[in-house]
């Protein structure tokens, strides 16, 4: 059968509606994997797993080396099997995966935590193996059509990237598991058809093997949550269960009940409160941090422990007539608003399915988002602040980090464009004279975000040409919570003298005011030295620098190059860390950052393995007269496979800020990047296109929209969506058209020296995107996006440099060579 | 009573191996010949049960000859429960200046060297039960490093015949620490199967000054108030005024703040004679934000 099977297809193009859906396939489940993984476990351990899992494109390319031949010989059993084998171990790999009960926070206790970790990665390396040998494996097949095949899979990733998303709103993440790999077998009979098996009945028993994963017990996909989040925590409870779960790309959010014991969550209350809290009902996201609907009280003393928190303060400076609350969550803050009777309170919450909470339990909430005073607008805060042309009297920003999430960095990895100095200066730009900006933040020993928080005011108030930044910040804490209240007008001995009395009744502490002298510093909550104090003095004084070289954490404020607000990792500060680890001292640890080293450094380890093991067995040399070396093919393609990972990173965050939402916008840039790249790879195929002209465009395109984005997005931003999107298809779809070019002329070209390198070059370049995008993250974190996109260019340049020189005329002779010998 | 000696002697052995090839062969094989060693233990008692009473009766007289059987087993933790004091001693004295003391008690090291902490770990977590760090015990729930567990007691400033409430039972090693301190412990446990089983355990061990109770600790435990140290060890939102309340004059309450796995820092809240409250953030490391500068 195998024989027919590889006559049949001998006159047929390469599958390029297989390749477009398996790619398709690939990078949806990368999407969900993420999701899932937060879900059932914690980010940035999610992060490093599915990173290193896409090793398995690697994998690929080194296991062609060995195993070639013999699969090329029955390509479309080995093709189909691949896409079948694909759609199982989607979801196998996941339920296995979940099965193992890997514990991050016991790695550093229990060895056995290790090889789950390395298990975790093999099992969900699988599947993208099976993705990737049917991209590879055809490329070896129709050695003189790479560039339709590399069209085809950039063009299905790029459709894949935005379907999931349109998934993930249609269906539950597990469900979307079961899908996507029925999906993956269905592709096995759009193989069969494409490659004009025959008979072609055959292809219906895919799609009947598909229809077979919906009837699997609903007990295998169910996600299994650690035991460790707070969800978990929660409903071990008695009285407490779930009434209702919303999910969308933005995350899973589960509102729970409780009926025995009430929820009361006030964090920050005072330790002079004695009042009641009103019931609550808990939504957790993605099973972690909780925030809460309140029951609207029948009475305006309900909220009476609203004013026993840090947040109260600016209420009691003056009556703020225009209130805005970003990150409107379960309403807390404008239940806060209302309670102090602001006329007028507008609020920004990014997640729509936030909101129909809400307004779905108008008895509950009281209507809260409906009522009168009150506008909610569903969007990114930064962005509508932006392009609004209002003025307010206090404008609200939340806590960097949920109160779940300060613990250890969990989020140092993601990009923040709500607490860079840009923000701030945006923040203050619509203040109404005599407005405050208020922020909260949490109290960690020693403290982290509040002094980041302080710097990033003090340097955007500094920018905006205020004189003396101090006279317009007020920092209070007590053993939880602390605010940084910023005002536009200097505070006034009225409003000082209000702050004092305002913390001396709920036992709060001054951390810092104009004029505070040291001793009114640490009163209630001690600290072994007034070290709020202290820090604001210094950041605030001419010593800033030097102090924040000295300080222990990374407080340096943020820029929109560098967004990562949560990051204060030191390398500095690691040894001494390391040695207080019996004594409990790895909580000091900012693990977020490391994981992303480690992630780092396992994928060039494993990266390194893979692309030597052909090598070192049996990989031949191409002949020298084509120009090609095996050097010369690890060099090209790793820094093509770099270059472009770069570039799209850098690109998605750069117009995530431009485009105003994190999700959309990086999912429509992406989308963006693969479909023009895919263009650029079927245009590639026309023959004659200079390498190095190719190049030439990425770095001239490249420079252009860099310059644009740094120097125009200010202004851009403030357009309507339909030009920014018109704009945003002009800046990057050429840059990424070019970009799709040098992987397949170079394949194309590689092929012909040595067919060999073709599934080595494409695992090598698979590996290279493992490292790109870890390391281009890691490169902003310190020295911002704009030295990625440098960078990338700078690869590209290197690329076309390794390149063989050699002209068309060298290679005919290179032949003649051959033949003759 | 045969029957379960054998059984005991036989999982002992098997215990003993098993450590034996833990230390050899490091951690990271030993792990998997932890587990392995489980297996072996449940095949093993399959085979007993497998070829009758008459075996076993033989294998129960054959090791009741062995010298170390009998009554003994219950210390053979001895060694390692020392070895833990000294662990958490030498943490001490590292990071001495920042609790502001050389050592901890006297009395809080001699209890930490005398409560069993392997009867409160799950069985499976035995081998580690005197490591110096924390132990998942189910439920979601963890057991406390020992160092933390020191520590608390020690801020808690625990006074022979004095109460003490505990919010958060948990397994009971934190309760049974107390208790051994001399206190009379009231400890209140939300989670259900958690609340009976350190019931059951703290009865079977003898720890009679511990009085549990299964519900929400947020109200206290009002027909006991006040106390004069109070220990809250589950994770709490914010401070409960209930348990404010029920804080004497002069008396100290603890709460460890961070994540399941990993204490971040240590709040105390002090009540002065007045009743005025004032709260300490402690850090359980010896760590300054600042480097040495100029």
């Amino acid at each position: 059968m195998d024989d027919t099977l590889s006559h049949s297809t001998k006159d047929y193009g390469p599958p390029r509606l297989t390749i477009l859906l398996v790619s398709a396939l690939a990078i949806s489940y990368e999407i969900l994997l993420m999701r899932l993984f937060s879900i059932v476990q914690f980010h940035h351990f999610a992060y490093m797993v599915i990173s290193l899992s896409l090793l398995g494109y690697g994998a690929s390319g080194t296991f062609l080396v060995f195993c070639r031949q013999p699969l090329l010989r029955r390509f479309p059993a080995a093709l189909i099997g691949s896409t079948f084998f694909l759609g199982i171990t989607v979801v196998a790999c996941f339920a296995g995966g979940q099965h193992l009960l890997f514990n991050p926070d016991q790695l550093l206790w229990d060895n056995r935590q290790w090889l789950k970790l390395f298990a975790l990665y093999l099992l969900l390396a699988l599947p993208f193996f099976c993705a990737a040998n049917c991209i590879a494996l055809s490329f070896s097949r129709y050695r003189e059509k790479i560039s339709e095949i590399y069209g085809a899979d950039l063009f299905g990733a790029g459709l894949g990237s935005i379907l999931v998303i349109g998934l993930l709103f249609l269906l539950f993440p597990d469900r979307v598991l079961l899908f996507l790999g029925a999906t993956g077998v269905a592709i096995g009979g759009a193989a069969w058809l494409e490659l004009r098996l025959q008979p072609r009945w055959p292809a219906l028993l895919f799609v009947g093997a598909a229809g077979l994963f919906f009837m699997l017990p609903p007990a295998w996909t169910v996600l299994a949550i650690s035991p460790y989040k707070p969800l978990s925590q929660q409903l071990r409870i008695e009285g407490s269960r779930i009434v209702e779960v919303q999910s969308s790309p933005l995350g899973m959010l589960t509102v729970v009940e409780s009926n025995e014991v009430p929820l009361r969550h006030a964090p920050g209350l005072s330790l002079a409160a004695a009042a009641v809290l009103p019931e609550q009902l808990g939504v957790f996201t993605d099973g972690g941090a909780m925030s809460v609907i309140s029951r609207f009280p029948h009475e305006t003393n309900g909220l009476a422990y609203l004013d026993m928190v840090p947040e109260a303060l600016p209420y009691h400076l003056g009556r703020p007539e225009e209130v805005l609350v970003l990150g409107a969550g379960g309403g807390v803050a404008i239940l806060q608003a209302l309670s102090f009777e602001s006329p007028q309170i507008t609020a920004v919450e990014l997640n729509p399915r936030m909101i129909q909470l809400v307004r779905d339990r108008p008895q509950f909430s009281g209507q809260l988002f409906d009522r009168e005073n009150v506008r909610v607008h569903q969007g990114e805060a930064r962005s509508f602040v932006a392009r609004s042309s209002k003025k307010f009297d206090l404008i609200q920003l939340p806590s960097a980090v949920s109160a779940g999430g300060s613990v250890a960095g969990l989020h140092a990895l993601s990009e923040n464009y709500l607490y860079t100095v840009e923000a701030f200066r945006e923040y203050f730009d619509h203040l109404s004279p005599g407005g405050y900006l208020s922020v909260g933040s949490w109290v960690r020993v020693p403290p982290r975000d509040s002094l980041k928080l302080l710097a990033t005011a003090a340097m955007a108030l500094t920018a905006k040409g205020v004189q003396n930044a101090g006279d317009h910040l007020v920092m209070i804490r007590n053993w939880q919570s602390g605010l940084l209240l910023v005002g536009r007008e200097p505070f006034s001995t009225a409003d000082i003298l209000l702050v004092q009395d305002f913390c001396r009744k709920r036992l709060f502490d001054l951390a810092y005011y104009p004029g505070m002298k040291r001793e009114e510093a640490n009163r209630f909550h001690l600290l072994p030295q007034p070290y709020y104090y202290d820090a604001t003095l210094s950041l605030l004084g001419p010593e800033a620098e030097d102090f924040a070289a000295r300080y222990k954490f990374n407080i340096r404020p943020n820029t929109d190059d560098r967004p990562y607000f949560s990051n204060y990792f030191k390398w500095q500060t690691l040894p001494e860390i390391l040695k207080l680890k019996d004594q409990g001292g790895l909580a000091l640890l900012e693990s977020g950052y490391l994981v992303l080293v480690l992630t780092l450094f396992q994928a060039v380890l494993a990266g390194l393995v893979l692309v030597f093991l052909p090598v070192a067995a049996r990989l031949r040399s191409p002949d020298p007269a084509t120009g090609w070396s095996r050097s010369r093919v690890a060099a090209y393609f790793f820094a093509i496979g770099l270059g472009f990972l770069f570039l799209e990173i850098a690109f998605i965050q750069k117009f995530i800020l431009y485009l105003g939402h994190p999700l959309y916008a990086a999912a429509a840039v992406l989308a963006l990047f693969l479909v023009f790249a895919g263009l650029g790879s079927r245009y590639a195929q026309a023959g004659g296109i200079s390498i190095h002209h190719v190049v030439a465009a990425v770095i001239v395109i490249g420079i252009v929209d860099l310059a644009v984005v740094n120097l125009l997005f200010d202004v851009l931003a403030r357009l309507n969506w339909f030009v920014r999107g018109f704009i945003a298809i002009a800046m990057l779809g050429p840059l990424a058209f070019s970009m799709g070019m040098p992987f397949p002329l170079a394949l194309t070209a590689a092929g012909k020296a040595a067919p060999d390198l073709v599934p080595w070059a494409w695992g090598v370049n698979g590996c290279a995107s493992v490292v790109g995008a870890v390391l281009a993250t890691l490169l902003a974190v310190h020295f911002g996006f704009t030295a990625v996109v440098l960078a990338a260019l700078g690869l590209y340049g290197f690329a076309a440099a390794a390149f063989p020189a050699a002209k068309s005329e060298n290679r005919e002779k290179g032949r003649q060579i051959g033949y003759s010998g | 009573m045969g029957q379960g000696s054998a059984k005991g002697n036989l999982n002992r052995l098997a215990r003993t191996f098993g450590k034996r090839y833990i230390i050899l062969t490091g951690n990271g094989f030993g792990s998997i010949l932890y587990q392995y060693r489980h297996t072996i233990r449940e095949a093993s008692n399959l085979m007993l049960i497998l070829t009758g009473r008459v075996l076993l009766l033989f294998c129960a007289g054959l090791l009741l000859l062995l010298p170390e059987a009998g009554a003994a087993s219950s210390d053979r933790f001895a060694g390692a429960r020392r070895e833990m004091v000294r662990a958490i001693e030498a943490d001490v004295l590292r990071t001495a200046s920042h609790i502001s003391k050389k050592s901890l008690a006297p009395r809080v090291m001699e209890v930490m060297g005398r409560v069993e902490r392997h009867r409160f770990v799950p069985p499976a977590a035995e081998t580690w039960a005197y490591a110096n760090r924390p132990l998942p015990i189910g439920h979601g729930q963890t057991i406390s490093q020992p160092y933390i567990v020191a520590l608390m007691t020690d801020l808690a400033d625990i006074r022979p015949g004095g109460k003490v409430l505990e919010i958060g039972t948990g397994s009971g090693y934190q309760a049974a620490v107390l208790a051994a301190m001399g206190a009379e412990v009231f400890t209140i446990e939300i989670i259900a199967p958690l609340a009976e089983e350190a019931s059951r355990r703290l009865a079977d061990l003898g720890y009679e000054q511990v009085h549990t109770r299964r519900g929400d600790g947020y109200y206290g435990w009002e027909e006991e108030a006040p106390f004069d140290a109070i220990v809250v060890t589950a994770a709490a939102g914010h401070i409960p005024p209930p348990l404010l309340r029920q804080l004497k004059p002069g008396g100290t309450m603890v709460i460890p703040v961070g994540g399941r796995f990993m204490v971040q820092h240590l709040v105390l809240v002090n009540k002065d004679s007045s009743g005025g409250l004032t709260t300490r953030q402690v850090l359980p490391v010896r760590f300054v934000p600042l480097t040495g500068g100029h």
